[in-house]
């Protein structure tokens, strides 16, 4: 089967986010009032092929793991979707 | 004989002629490696230099990691073999796992291009064995994800055993503690985000890289990973 994958890699909590928070400055001035907690990641999407979702997640969270993303300072978060 | 220093070359790298000029300009023996290459040709140093290798893709050093010469680098380190990561070296090397922590963009999100001063801050390790603990260092930076981080253990662990090697006088960057570089537990693999192979000429504005990379050769002629 071919499953959907989405990988959004976020920051730790805890770990500074300086392009967060320097959109978040950034906003007041551009008029856009009451907006904080600002968190900047990244989305990745790719497809895979598994017998099935659990083989699928498996093989995910090694890559994520291993390469799209720095565990020392990242989350990944794995959505994975049956493809069409 | 000249003790043999290998600059691993990356698609991408761009200071691993500074790194053979400076290495050769103090004594030494350049020799380019290439990222593709499993072996080290027997050199008694190593140098992982400063760019973009494989153009800094998902995170500097992410994909520099897997090249094939990184499994002989990492052997190298363990054997107690002297290897020093500047700039986009050190995060290759924090990404490798040979040093902890990671870093992050620079805070205010500036790409940071000036003379930095840092001080030595340990005088055991393999790139600062020649210079006292104290001096100030004229060396320049020229990054943008130079913002050293790590979780606070980690931190406690780089204090407590002396493994912070240089800090800035003025932290540039937001790295945490004022870190500018660090080494390994076995003090032989050091990583900085300053260039003292652009420090080691009158006519490049600073000679304080003499000592660092004297260090360096003098390490790689001890021949601890031989």
């Amino acid at each position: 089967m071919t499953f959907d994958v989405l990988v959004e890699v976020r920051l730790k909590a805890g770990v500074a986010d300086p392009q967060g928070s320097t959109i978040e400055r950034s906003l007041p001035a551009l008029g856009f009032d009451g907006i904080g907690g600002v968190r900047v990641g990244k989305s990745i999407r790719f497809h895979i092929d598994a017998v099935d979702e659990a083989e699928a997640r498996a093989h995910v969270e090694d890559v994520c793991g291993r390469f799209l993303s720095n565990p020392v300072i990242e989350d990944s978060v794995i959505t994975i979707v049956a493809g069409a | 004989m000249a003790p043999r220093v290998g600059v691993v070359r990356f698609p991408g790298s761009n200071c691993e002629f500074d790194s053979i000029e400076a290495v050769e300009h103090l004594g030494g023996t350049g020799v380019l490696l290439w990222h593709d290459d499993t072996d080290l040709s027997g050199v008694d140093a190593v140098i992982i230099p400063g760019g973009f290798a494989h153009g800094d893709y998902l995170r500097p050093g992410a994909i520099a990691r897997f090249s094939p010469i990184m499994g002989a680098v990492g052997r190298f380190a363990a054997a107690g073999g002297p290897v020093v990561g500047i700039c986009n070296g050190f995060q290759v090397l924090t990404e490798a796992g040979l040093l902890p922590g990671a870093l992050q963009k620079n805070n205010g999100l500036k790409f940071r291009c000036a003379m930095a001063e840092i001080q030595i801050e340990t005088s055991d390790s393999i790139l600062t064995n020649q210079v006292p603990v104290g001096t100030i260092a004229r060396i320049p930076i020229n990054h943008f994800e130079g913002n050293y981080t790590c979780d606070a253990e980690t931190l406690a662990e780089l204090q407590a055993e002396d493994r912070i090697v240089f800090r800035y006088v003025n932290n540039p960057n937001g790295s945490v503690d004022h870190i500018a570089g660090i080494c390994s537990a076995g003090r032989n693999v050091v990583g900085l985000m300053p260039h003292p192979e652009r420090a080691c000429h009158e006519l490049l504005g600073s000679t304080d890289g003499v000592g660092l990379i004297g260090s360096l050769l003098s390490a790689a002629r001890a021949g601890v990973g031989a």
